[in-house]
């Protein structure tokens, strides 16, 4: 399997735009840090940039990969190599080149500028929603064979998660403002990988002091470790979830 | 050596094999014909796990091969039209190949030198003619020396001298006492090099016979003629 990764990176290096990637999040997080204002600041207007392109560059990417690496795919299947490897390699190859774009682009001038804990809940949160989105491109993948309407579906989720689902806690939290939602924003946000990503962030910058009832409830559950920890299994188990799927269907389907 | 029995597919309503029931022994070369879309290909396919049968069974030595990947290494595909990362290097894919099958000791680069290919080991995939791309994967699918091999439409695109060194290839191979499957629509190629015909229509097996059973049952000197007199009698 290590060997199909190391064929999946090279293709990916070769081609520029991971690079580009990640020279892209170096200036952004190098620009933000040296606007002045506190590092917490910085952190908290990256948290929002992030959460926006992160996801939307990771499920582009990775759908056009792997509609561009399907005659690989086809190349490799003929050979005495289980499908689910092939998927699997696949899948790694590209989310770790992504993260590691990520991590240098991120990371780094985080490290050189702000490092603190919050710091490193951004990088790991930007890390997880990276191997989430990638999971929900292959998943477009696999269930289209035409590109087009891979890449479509890949955008609605974007969309969706990014946009959209934020609207529609929004309208619920509006009409039911007279019932006590506390509880029910919590599940909502369980619902949404970079709702709950940003959730993490925020808690531990100071502003969380700022968000009402709910921040104090998300604070006494999320503040602490164990929050934090099942927080982050909720982010896992939004990867395991969707690779599983689309690997079971990638297993299961003519080539 | 492969056993397929009551194998089915369709591909939505379209159904592309209908029971299809066939044995192939090891030391023959079997040439698979039909009209386009008889489900040849389908065939090929399926044995090698490209493609999932919705029933039947496909067993190589007895044991079933559906859901199973290992059995793979003992056979060498060839497809119709080779698909090829564009980005890589001829020398990149066979490399990358090797790589992964370095279980296999002895590797043969006999159609790598007689094709002349080390001369454009540089060459990118996707530059490459057609023809070209198909001496790669002829290369790639005799390489490692397996029991069975599977080659689609191995001539079309080859150029004359090409195709007649594939053919001796063949010959030899089949002398080790390997399965060769064979899809072709070239009669005369089909004579030269196959024992016995399967012809597929409509995903059905219309016949599977020795190519002198042929003859003899159609009464008729050439090939061609005999498998039209048989197609045309039944209809």
């Amino acid at each position: 399997m290590s060997k199909i990764i190391k064929y999946v990176f090279y293709d990916i290096v070769k081609n520029r735009i991971v690079l580009a990637y990640t020279l892209f999040l170096l200036l952004l997080s190098i620009g933000l840090f040296n606007l002045g204002g506190s590092p917490d600041k910085a952190l908290l207007s990256l948290l929002n940039l992030v959460l926006l392109t992160v996801p939307l560059i990771s499920i582009v990417f990775a759908t056009t990969h792997f509609y561009n690496s399907y005659e690989f795919i086809e190349l490799l299947v003929a050979q005495p190599i289980n499908r689910k490897k092939i998927f699997m390699s696949e899948y790694l190859g590209v989310a770790c080149s992504l993260s590691g774009a990520f991590v240098l682009g991120v990371g780094v001038p985080v490290l050189v500028f702000g490092a603190s804990t919050t710091g490193l809940y951004l990088v790991l949160t930007g890390v997880f929603i990276t191997f989430i989105f990638v999971a929900m491109a292959f998943l477009a993948s696999v269930i289209t064979r035409d590109k087009a309407k891979g890449i479509g579906i890949a955008l609605l989720l974007w969309f969706y998660f990014a946009l959209i689902y934020d609207g529609i806690v929004l309208f619920i939290l509006y009409s039911f403002a007279d019932y006590p939602l506390e509880k029910a924003t919590l599940a909502l946000t369980a619902l949404n990988p970079i709702d709950l990503g940003r959730i993490i962030v925020l808690l531990n910058l100071d502003v969380s002091a700022l968000m009402g009832y709910t921040g104090a409830l998300y604070k006494s559950i999320l503040g602490s470790l164990w929050g934090i920890g099942l927080a982050f299994g909720l982010l896992l188990l939004w990867i395991i979830v969707p690779v599983m799927g689309s690997r079971r269907i990638f297993s299961r389907r003519d080539l | 050596m492969i056993t397929i029995e009551n194998l089915r597919k369709s591909y939505g309503k379209l159904q592309v094999l209908n029971d299809v029931s066939v044995t192939f022994d090891a030391g023959k070369v079997v040439s698979v014909i039909g009209p386009n879309g008889a489900g040849k290909t389908t065939v090929s396919k399926c044995i090698l796990g490209m493609v999932l049968p919705d029933s039947g069974d496909i067993r190589i030595n007895g044991e079933s091969v559906l859901n199973k990947h290992a059995y793979r290494s003992q056979i060498g595909y060839m497809p119709q039209i080779g698909k090829y990362p564009e980005n890589m290097k001829i020398r990149q894919v066979i490399e990358m190949i090797r790589d992964i099958r370095k279980d296999v000791k002895e590797v043969d680069e006999e159609l790598i030198g007689l094709y002349g290919l080390k001369d454009m080991y540089d060459k990118r995939m996707g530059s490459l003619s057609g023809g070209t791309k198909q001496k790669v994967s002829a290369a790639l699918a005799f390489m490692f020396n397996p029991q069975i091999l599977i080659l689609d439409e191995p001539t079309a695109g080859l150029d004359p001298i090409s195709a007649e060194i594939l053919k001796s290839k063949i010959l030899k191979e089949k002398k080790k006492g390997k399965l060769i499957l064979i899809t072709s629509h070239i009669m005369s190629e089909v004579e030269e090099v196959a024992d016995e015909v399967l012809c597929l229509v409509d995903g059905q097996v219309k016949f599977h016979e020795t190519i002198k059973s042929i003859k003899a049952q159609a009464n008729e000197e050439r090939l061609s003629r005999a498998i039209a007199k048989i197609m045309n009698g039944e209809d």
